[in-house]
Protein backbone atom coordinates (compact mmCIF):
# COMPACT_ATOMS: atom_id res chain seq x y z
CA UNK A 1 0.00 0.00 0.00
CA UNK A 2 0.98 3.46 -0.92
CA UNK A 3 2.81 5.53 1.99
CA UNK A 4 0.87 7.78 4.40
CA UNK A 5 0.87 9.38 7.56
CA UNK A 6 -1.88 8.88 10.22
CA UNK A 7 -3.11 10.38 12.95
CA UNK A 8 -5.65 10.25 15.93
CA UNK A 9 -6.92 13.34 17.21
CA UNK A 10 -9.12 13.10 19.94
CA UNK A 11 -11.07 16.31 19.62
CA UNK A 12 -13.31 17.57 16.76
CA UNK A 13 -11.57 20.24 16.34
CA UNK A 14 -8.05 19.00 15.87
CA UNK A 15 -9.75 16.56 12.74
CA UNK A 16 -11.21 19.56 11.28
CA UNK A 17 -7.94 21.75 11.42
CA UNK A 18 -6.00 18.31 10.43
CA UNK A 19 -8.32 17.82 7.57
CA UNK A 20 -8.25 21.45 6.85
CA UNK A 21 -4.59 21.85 6.58
CA UNK A 22 -4.16 19.10 4.00
CA UNK A 23 -6.16 20.46 2.01
CA UNK A 24 -7.60 17.05 0.19
CA UNK A 25 -4.80 15.14 0.54
CA UNK A 26 -6.25 13.62 4.09
CA UNK A 27 -9.09 11.16 4.12
CA UNK A 28 -10.79 10.29 7.32
CA UNK A 29 -10.87 7.03 9.19
CA UNK A 30 -14.01 5.70 10.88
CA UNK A 31 -14.71 1.64 9.85
CA UNK A 32 -11.40 1.30 7.01
CA UNK A 33 -13.83 -0.83 4.86
CA UNK A 34 -13.94 0.75 2.31
CA UNK A 35 -10.96 3.38 2.47
CA UNK A 36 -8.34 0.82 3.09
CA UNK A 37 -9.22 -1.45 -0.09
CA UNK A 38 -9.67 2.41 -2.11
CA UNK A 39 -6.09 2.92 -0.88
CA UNK A 40 -4.31 -0.44 -1.67
CA UNK A 41 -6.11 -0.01 -5.12
CA UNK A 42 -4.83 3.11 -5.72
CA UNK A 43 -8.33 4.45 -6.13
CA UNK A 44 -7.18 7.02 -3.02
CA UNK A 45 -4.52 8.31 -2.50
CA UNK A 46 -3.87 10.79 0.48
CA UNK A 47 -0.85 11.47 2.04
CA UNK A 48 -3.12 11.62 5.71
CA UNK A 49 -4.84 9.41 7.04
CA UNK A 50 -7.29 11.21 10.01
CA UNK A 51 -8.77 8.36 12.28
CA UNK A 52 -11.79 9.60 13.67
CA UNK A 53 -12.74 6.63 16.40
CA UNK A 54 -10.98 8.50 19.52
CA UNK A 55 -13.31 11.62 19.02
CA UNK A 56 -16.10 11.07 21.52
CA UNK A 57 -18.97 13.17 19.27
CA UNK A 58 -18.32 10.44 16.80
CA UNK A 59 -19.01 7.90 18.79
CA UNK A 60 -22.22 8.93 20.38
CA UNK A 61 -25.60 6.59 20.32
CA UNK A 62 -28.11 8.30 22.41
CA UNK A 63 -32.22 7.72 22.27
CA UNK A 64 -34.17 10.28 24.13
CA UNK A 65 -37.37 12.68 23.95
CA UNK A 66 -35.14 14.51 21.23
CA UNK A 67 -34.98 11.68 19.07
CA UNK A 68 -32.04 9.48 17.80
CA UNK A 69 -27.79 10.96 17.83
CA UNK A 70 -25.80 8.14 16.17
CA UNK A 71 -22.37 9.19 15.57
CA UNK A 72 -21.06 9.46 12.40
CA UNK A 73 -18.14 6.88 13.40
CA UNK A 74 -20.62 4.16 15.20
CA UNK A 75 -19.89 0.50 13.79
CA UNK A 76 -23.10 -1.40 12.42
CA UNK A 77 -23.05 -4.00 15.23
CA UNK A 78 -24.05 -1.47 17.66
CA UNK A 79 -26.66 -0.24 16.12
CA UNK A 80 -28.34 -3.58 15.18
CA UNK A 81 -27.65 -4.99 18.81
CA UNK A 82 -29.59 -1.66 19.67
CA UNK A 83 -33.11 -2.29 21.60
CA UNK A 84 -34.91 1.02 20.78
CA UNK A 85 -33.39 1.32 17.26
CA UNK A 86 -34.78 -1.76 16.36
CA UNK A 87 -38.51 -0.85 18.08
CA UNK A 88 -37.95 2.65 16.80
CA UNK A 89 -36.00 2.90 14.07
CA UNK A 90 -36.50 -0.51 12.32
CA UNK A 91 -35.31 0.83 8.66
CA UNK A 92 -31.80 1.20 10.35
CA UNK A 93 -31.32 -1.52 11.38
CA UNK A 94 -32.47 -3.69 9.07
CA UNK A 95 -30.16 -2.15 6.69
CA UNK A 96 -26.70 -2.05 9.06
CA UNK A 97 -27.44 -5.85 9.74
CA UNK A 98 -26.99 -6.78 5.55
CA UNK A 99 -24.00 -4.55 5.20
CA UNK A 100 -21.18 -6.59 4.59
CA UNK A 101 -20.81 -9.96 6.50
CA UNK A 102 -19.89 -10.02 10.10
CA UNK A 103 -16.42 -8.67 9.76
CA UNK A 104 -17.52 -5.73 8.01
CA UNK A 105 -20.37 -5.21 10.60
CA UNK A 106 -17.94 -4.67 13.35
CA UNK A 107 -16.16 -2.06 11.87
CA UNK A 108 -18.65 -0.08 9.04
CA UNK A 109 -19.80 3.16 10.11
CA UNK A 110 -23.53 4.55 8.97
CA UNK A 111 -21.47 7.36 8.33
CA UNK A 112 -18.91 6.14 6.34
CA UNK A 113 -21.48 4.41 4.37
CA UNK A 114 -23.06 7.65 3.63
CA UNK A 115 -19.96 9.85 2.81
CA UNK A 116 -18.44 7.14 0.39
CA UNK A 117 -22.08 8.11 -1.20
CA UNK A 118 -22.25 5.29 -3.07
CA UNK A 119 -25.11 4.86 -5.21
CA UNK A 120 -26.25 1.65 -4.00
CA UNK A 121 -25.26 1.95 0.00
CA UNK A 122 -27.71 0.21 2.15
CA UNK A 123 -28.36 2.85 4.78
CA UNK A 124 -28.53 5.91 2.96
CA UNK A 125 -32.36 5.17 2.07
CA UNK A 126 -33.43 4.16 5.60
CA UNK A 127 -31.72 7.55 6.81
CA UNK A 128 -33.81 9.63 3.94
CA UNK A 129 -37.03 7.60 5.25
CA UNK A 130 -36.53 7.93 8.95
CA UNK A 131 -35.60 12.19 8.15
CA UNK A 132 -32.65 12.31 9.05
CA UNK A 133 -30.03 15.45 9.29
CA UNK A 134 -26.57 15.18 8.70
CA UNK A 135 -24.68 17.50 11.24
CA UNK A 136 -21.43 18.57 9.27
CA UNK A 137 -18.36 20.30 11.18
CA UNK A 138 -15.38 22.34 9.23
CA UNK A 139 -13.44 25.38 9.51
CA UNK A 140 -16.58 27.81 8.81
CA UNK A 141 -18.53 26.41 11.70
CA UNK A 142 -21.16 24.01 11.58
CA UNK A 143 -23.98 22.79 9.14
CA UNK A 144 -26.79 20.56 8.73
CA UNK A 145 -28.05 19.24 5.51
CA UNK A 146 -31.35 16.56 5.30
CA UNK A 147 -29.94 12.82 4.24
CA UNK A 148 -31.58 13.35 0.51
CA UNK A 149 -29.33 15.86 -0.39
CA UNK A 150 -26.10 14.79 1.31
CA UNK A 151 -25.00 12.65 -1.74
CA UNK A 152 -24.46 14.70 -5.03
CA UNK A 153 -23.37 12.35 -7.31
CA UNK A 154 -21.26 8.90 -7.20
CA UNK A 155 -19.13 8.39 -4.71
CA UNK A 156 -19.51 12.67 -4.59
CA UNK A 157 -20.87 14.49 -1.63
CA UNK A 158 -22.00 18.28 0.07
CA UNK A 159 -18.64 17.86 2.19
CA UNK A 160 -16.27 20.52 1.29
CA UNK A 161 -12.55 20.69 1.91
CA UNK A 162 -12.02 20.60 5.46
CA UNK A 163 -15.39 19.69 6.37
CA UNK A 164 -16.22 16.24 8.04
CA UNK A 165 -19.80 14.27 8.78
CA UNK A 166 -20.19 14.11 12.89
CA UNK A 167 -23.20 12.27 13.63
CA UNK A 168 -27.01 12.01 12.05
CA UNK A 169 -29.56 13.08 14.26
CA UNK A 170 -33.40 11.35 13.83
CA UNK A 171 -36.56 12.81 15.19
CA UNK A 172 -38.39 10.71 17.62
CA UNK A 173 -40.14 7.76 16.44
CA UNK A 174 -44.17 9.46 16.04
CA UNK A 175 -47.29 7.67 17.34
CA UNK A 176 -48.54 4.58 15.06
CA UNK A 177 -45.43 5.01 12.52
CA UNK A 178 -43.05 2.15 11.66
CA UNK A 179 -40.38 1.39 9.02
CA UNK A 180 -38.23 -1.15 6.91
CA UNK A 181 -35.67 -0.97 4.36
CA UNK A 182 -35.45 -4.16 2.09
CA UNK A 183 -33.10 -4.54 -0.77
CA UNK A 184 -33.06 -7.22 -3.72
CA UNK A 185 -29.74 -9.55 -4.55
CA UNK A 186 -29.48 -12.89 -6.39
CA UNK A 187 -27.67 -14.32 -3.28
CA UNK A 188 -28.72 -14.55 0.29
CA UNK A 189 -26.51 -12.29 2.06
CA UNK A 190 -22.97 -10.43 1.39
CA UNK A 191 -24.10 -8.42 -1.89
CA UNK A 192 -24.60 -5.22 -3.17
CA UNK A 193 -28.34 -3.58 -4.17
CA UNK A 194 -29.69 -4.30 -7.36
CA UNK A 195 -32.42 -1.60 -5.77
CA UNK A 196 -32.90 -1.25 -2.00
CA UNK A 197 -35.69 0.63 -0.77
CA UNK A 198 -36.53 2.18 2.85
CA UNK A 199 -39.52 3.52 3.67
CA UNK A 200 -41.56 4.85 7.11
CA UNK A 201 -45.08 5.69 7.57
CA UNK A 202 -47.38 7.50 9.99
CA UNK A 203 -50.78 6.21 10.47
CA UNK A 204 -53.68 7.77 11.91
CA UNK A 205 -54.41 6.55 15.47
CA UNK A 206 -57.32 3.72 13.48
CA UNK A 207 -54.27 2.34 12.37
CA UNK A 208 -56.44 2.46 8.47
CA UNK A 209 -54.87 5.76 7.28
CA UNK A 210 -51.39 7.17 6.19
CA UNK A 211 -51.24 10.44 7.94
CA UNK A 212 -47.50 10.66 6.12
CA UNK A 213 -45.05 8.65 4.24
CA UNK A 214 -41.32 9.14 3.46
CA UNK A 215 -40.11 6.40 0.88
CA UNK A 216 -36.08 6.62 -0.17
CA UNK A 217 -34.88 4.13 -3.20
CA UNK A 218 -31.25 3.14 -3.68
CA UNK A 219 -29.17 1.83 -7.15
CA UNK A 220 -31.70 3.50 -8.75
CA UNK A 221 -30.61 6.75 -10.03
CA UNK A 222 -26.78 8.79 -9.44
CA UNK A 223 -27.56 9.02 -6.02
CA UNK A 224 -30.19 7.57 -3.26
CA UNK A 225 -33.10 9.19 -3.77
CA UNK A 226 -36.21 10.66 -1.69
CA UNK A 227 -39.55 9.65 -3.64
CA UNK A 228 -41.23 12.93 -2.83
CA UNK A 229 -44.33 12.32 -4.92
CA UNK A 230 -44.63 8.52 -4.15
CA UNK A 231 -44.59 9.52 -0.44
CA UNK A 232 -46.79 12.79 -0.74
CA UNK A 233 -49.51 10.44 -2.65
CA UNK A 234 -50.20 8.48 0.86
CA UNK A 235 -51.06 11.31 3.01
CA UNK A 236 -54.61 11.28 3.81
CA UNK A 237 -55.19 7.86 2.32
CA UNK A 238 -56.73 4.79 3.44
CA UNK A 239 -54.27 1.47 4.11
CA UNK A 240 -55.12 -0.04 0.72
CA UNK A 241 -53.55 -2.06 -2.19
CA UNK A 242 -54.40 0.93 -4.33
CA UNK A 243 -53.21 3.02 -3.02
CA UNK A 244 -49.83 1.44 -2.30
CA UNK A 245 -49.64 0.59 -5.53
CA UNK A 246 -50.30 3.93 -6.98
CA UNK A 247 -47.16 5.53 -4.59
CA UNK A 248 -44.85 2.53 -6.48
CA UNK A 249 -46.14 3.94 -10.00
CA UNK A 250 -44.95 7.25 -8.71
CA UNK A 251 -41.57 5.88 -7.59
CA UNK A 252 -41.19 3.87 -10.46
CA UNK A 253 -41.45 6.88 -12.90
CA UNK A 254 -38.68 8.19 -11.06
CA UNK A 255 -35.54 5.78 -11.07
CA UNK A 256 -33.02 6.63 -13.63
CA UNK A 257 -31.23 3.18 -13.33
CA UNK A 258 -28.28 1.95 -15.20
CA UNK A 259 -27.31 -1.43 -16.68
CA UNK A 260 -24.81 -3.58 -15.41
CA UNK A 261 -24.39 -6.73 -14.32
CA UNK A 262 -26.15 -6.47 -11.38
CA UNK A 263 -29.48 -5.95 -13.20
CA UNK A 264 -31.17 -4.05 -16.68
CA UNK A 265 -32.91 -0.87 -16.41
CA UNK A 266 -35.81 -2.35 -16.89
CA UNK A 267 -35.43 -4.97 -14.15
CA UNK A 268 -34.47 -2.43 -11.74
CA UNK A 269 -37.12 0.01 -12.68
CA UNK A 270 -39.84 -3.27 -12.25
CA UNK A 271 -38.16 -4.37 -8.41
CA UNK A 272 -38.16 -0.80 -7.60
CA UNK A 273 -41.79 -1.04 -7.80
CA UNK A 274 -42.27 -4.75 -6.41
CA UNK A 275 -40.38 -3.67 -3.28
CA UNK A 276 -41.82 -0.39 -2.60
CA UNK A 277 -44.91 -2.35 -2.18
CA UNK A 278 -43.59 -4.73 0.18
CA UNK A 279 -41.39 -2.20 1.93
CA UNK A 280 -44.43 0.10 2.42
CA UNK A 281 -46.90 -3.34 3.67
CA UNK A 282 -43.90 -3.94 6.15
CA UNK A 283 -43.82 -0.62 7.75
CA UNK A 284 -47.72 -0.43 7.92
CA UNK A 285 -47.26 -3.89 10.01
CA UNK A 286 -44.98 -2.62 12.10
CA UNK A 287 -46.57 0.81 12.83
CA UNK A 288 -49.88 -1.26 13.79
CA UNK A 289 -48.03 -3.80 15.81
CA UNK A 290 -44.43 -2.72 17.18
CA UNK A 291 -45.23 -0.97 20.45
CA UNK A 292 -43.98 2.43 20.83
CA UNK A 293 -41.59 3.57 23.54
CA UNK B 1 8.63 7.91 4.47
CA UNK B 2 5.98 8.06 6.98
CA UNK B 3 8.03 7.73 10.21
CA UNK B 4 6.96 4.36 11.94
CA UNK B 5 5.44 3.84 15.41
CA UNK B 6 5.37 2.18 18.01
CA UNK B 7 2.00 -0.44 18.73
CA UNK B 8 1.32 -1.53 22.13
CA UNK B 9 -0.93 -4.64 22.53
CA UNK B 10 -2.25 -8.34 23.64
CA UNK B 11 -1.99 -10.53 21.23
CA UNK B 12 -3.29 -14.34 22.08
CA UNK B 13 -3.17 -13.01 25.50
CA UNK B 14 0.58 -11.68 26.06
CA UNK B 15 1.27 -8.26 25.96
CA UNK B 16 3.07 -7.52 22.60
CA UNK B 17 4.90 -4.35 21.03
CA UNK B 18 5.80 -3.81 17.89
CA UNK B 19 6.98 -0.83 15.39
CA UNK B 20 4.93 -0.60 12.14
CA UNK B 21 4.47 1.92 9.37
CA UNK B 22 0.71 3.18 9.46
CA UNK B 23 0.22 1.88 5.27
CA UNK B 24 0.87 -1.74 6.73
CA UNK B 25 -2.35 -3.68 7.75
CA UNK B 26 -3.01 -5.57 10.76
CA UNK B 27 -3.02 -8.88 8.67
CA UNK B 28 0.72 -7.62 6.98
CA UNK B 29 2.05 -7.35 10.55
CA UNK B 30 0.74 -10.32 12.02
CA UNK B 31 2.29 -12.27 9.51
CA UNK B 32 4.91 -10.71 8.18
CA UNK B 33 6.48 -9.16 11.24
CA UNK B 34 5.26 -11.26 14.52
CA UNK B 35 5.44 -14.38 12.20
CA UNK B 36 1.91 -15.35 13.33
CA UNK B 37 1.31 -17.02 9.70
CA UNK B 38 -1.54 -18.85 10.76
CA UNK B 39 -4.07 -16.27 10.06
CA UNK B 40 -4.27 -16.54 5.99
CA UNK B 41 -4.67 -13.45 3.51
CA UNK B 42 -6.87 -14.24 0.49
CA UNK B 43 -8.80 -11.60 -1.38
CA UNK B 44 -7.20 -8.85 1.09
CA UNK B 45 -10.57 -6.70 -0.02
CA UNK B 46 -12.81 -8.11 2.91
CA UNK B 47 -15.02 -10.22 1.18
CA UNK B 48 -13.04 -13.66 1.68
CA UNK B 49 -12.47 -13.85 5.45
CA UNK B 50 -9.87 -15.62 5.27
CA UNK B 51 -7.54 -13.06 7.60
CA UNK B 52 -10.21 -12.90 10.18
CA UNK B 53 -9.04 -12.53 13.46
CA UNK B 54 -11.11 -11.27 16.94
CA UNK B 55 -10.18 -7.48 17.92
CA UNK B 56 -11.38 -6.98 21.30
CA UNK B 57 -13.31 -9.46 20.78
CA UNK B 58 -14.91 -9.22 17.53
CA UNK B 59 -14.56 -10.63 14.11
CA UNK B 60 -12.96 -8.11 11.74
CA UNK B 61 -10.94 -8.91 8.43
CA UNK B 62 -7.01 -8.42 9.36
CA UNK B 63 -6.68 -6.96 5.63
CA UNK B 64 -9.33 -3.99 6.54
CA UNK B 65 -7.14 -2.63 9.92
CA UNK B 66 -4.55 -0.72 9.72
CA UNK B 67 -2.11 -2.07 12.25
CA UNK B 68 -1.54 1.25 14.11
CA UNK B 69 -5.24 0.94 15.02
CA UNK B 70 -4.49 -1.97 17.28
CA UNK B 71 -2.77 0.54 19.89
CA UNK B 72 -4.01 -0.89 22.71
CA UNK B 73 -6.68 -3.15 22.02
CA UNK B 74 -6.80 -7.28 22.32
CA UNK B 75 -6.07 -9.10 19.08
CA UNK B 76 -6.64 -12.97 18.99
CA UNK B 77 -5.67 -14.94 16.00
CA UNK B 78 -5.82 -18.84 15.27
CA UNK B 79 -2.76 -19.01 17.37
CA UNK B 80 -4.61 -17.92 20.72
CA UNK B 81 -7.34 -20.68 20.02
CA UNK B 82 -5.99 -24.42 20.94
CA UNK B 83 -5.56 -24.57 24.71
CA UNK B 84 -2.40 -25.65 26.25
CA UNK B 85 -3.35 -29.11 25.32
CA UNK B 86 -5.16 -30.48 22.81
CA UNK B 87 -8.00 -28.61 20.79
CA UNK B 88 -10.55 -26.16 21.24
CA UNK B 89 -13.99 -27.71 20.50
CA UNK B 90 -14.57 -25.73 17.57
CA UNK B 91 -11.16 -26.72 15.97
CA UNK B 92 -11.90 -30.48 17.05
CA UNK B 93 -15.37 -30.40 15.28
CA UNK B 94 -13.80 -29.19 12.20
CA UNK B 95 -11.58 -32.39 12.28
CA UNK B 96 -14.48 -34.89 12.68
CA UNK B 97 -16.60 -33.02 10.08
CA UNK B 98 -13.56 -32.80 8.09
CA UNK B 99 -14.98 -29.36 7.43
CA UNK B 100 -11.88 -28.06 5.26
CA UNK B 101 -10.07 -29.40 2.04
CA UNK B 102 -7.05 -27.18 1.45
CA UNK B 103 -7.42 -25.48 4.41
CA UNK B 104 -6.70 -22.09 3.82
CA UNK B 105 -10.05 -20.39 4.49
CA UNK B 106 -10.21 -22.51 7.50
CA UNK B 107 -8.43 -20.22 10.63
CA UNK B 108 -10.64 -17.42 9.21
CA UNK B 109 -14.02 -19.68 9.92
CA UNK B 110 -12.91 -20.29 13.29
CA UNK B 111 -12.69 -17.32 14.11
CA UNK B 112 -15.55 -16.40 12.84
CA UNK B 113 -17.25 -19.42 14.34
CA UNK B 114 -15.72 -18.46 18.27
CA UNK B 115 -17.09 -15.40 17.81
CA UNK B 116 -20.63 -16.46 16.64
CA UNK B 117 -20.48 -19.03 19.68
CA UNK B 118 -19.00 -16.32 22.22
CA UNK B 119 -22.56 -14.38 21.24
CA UNK B 120 -25.05 -17.08 20.68
CA UNK B 121 -24.30 -20.26 22.13
CA UNK B 122 -27.03 -22.24 20.07
CA UNK B 123 -27.07 -20.70 16.74
CA UNK B 124 -29.75 -22.40 14.10
CA UNK B 125 -28.35 -23.40 10.79
CA UNK B 126 -29.63 -20.44 9.23
CA UNK B 127 -27.83 -17.97 11.86
CA UNK B 128 -24.42 -19.74 11.18
CA UNK B 129 -24.82 -19.28 7.80
CA UNK B 130 -25.69 -15.94 8.10
CA UNK B 131 -23.06 -15.37 9.98
CA UNK B 132 -20.65 -16.80 8.51
CA UNK B 133 -21.44 -15.31 5.50
CA UNK B 134 -18.43 -13.69 5.71
CA UNK B 135 -16.35 -16.49 5.16
CA UNK B 136 -15.62 -17.85 2.01
CA UNK B 137 -14.88 -22.04 1.03
CA UNK B 138 -13.90 -22.81 -2.44
CA UNK B 139 -13.17 -26.45 -1.69
CA UNK B 140 -15.71 -28.09 0.12
CA UNK B 141 -18.72 -26.29 -0.11
CA UNK B 142 -20.53 -25.15 3.87
CA UNK B 143 -22.83 -27.91 4.85
CA UNK B 144 -19.72 -29.78 6.16
CA UNK B 145 -18.45 -26.31 8.22
CA UNK B 146 -21.70 -25.34 9.16
CA UNK B 147 -22.09 -29.20 10.80
CA UNK B 148 -18.86 -28.48 12.31
CA UNK B 149 -20.40 -25.38 13.63
CA UNK B 150 -23.19 -27.23 15.32
CA UNK B 151 -21.37 -30.07 16.40
CA UNK B 152 -19.04 -26.93 18.20
CA UNK B 153 -22.01 -25.36 19.61
CA UNK B 154 -23.96 -29.16 21.11
CA UNK B 155 -20.26 -30.02 22.84
CA UNK B 156 -19.40 -26.67 24.12
CA UNK B 157 -23.50 -26.94 25.84
CA UNK B 158 -22.59 -30.67 26.64
CA UNK B 159 -19.90 -29.46 28.60
CA UNK B 160 -21.39 -26.73 30.61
Amino acid sequence: MRDFEYEAPVTLDAAVSLLAEHDGRARPLAGGTDLIDHVRTGRLKPDLVVDLKKIPELNVLEMGAGGLRLGAAVPCWRIYGHEGIIRDYSALADSVRIIGGMQIQNRASVGGNLCNSGPAADSTPALIALEANCVIAGPNGRREVPAEAFCTGPNMNVLSRGELLVELRFPPRPPKSGSHYRRFIPRNEMDIAVVGVGAAVVLDESGERFVSARIGLGAVAATPLFARDASDLLAGQPVSEEAIRRAAAAARAIVRPIDDKRGTIEFRIHVTGVLVERVLWMAVDRARNVPHS
Amino acid sequence: MARKRIVTTTINGRKNEFLCEPRQTLLEVLRDVLDLTGTKEGCSNGNCGACTVLLDGRAVDSCLVLAVEVDGAEVETIEGVAPVEGLDPIQHAFLEQAALQCGICTPGFIMSAKALLAENPQPSEAEIRFSLAGNLCRCTGYDKIVRAVQQAAETRVAHR
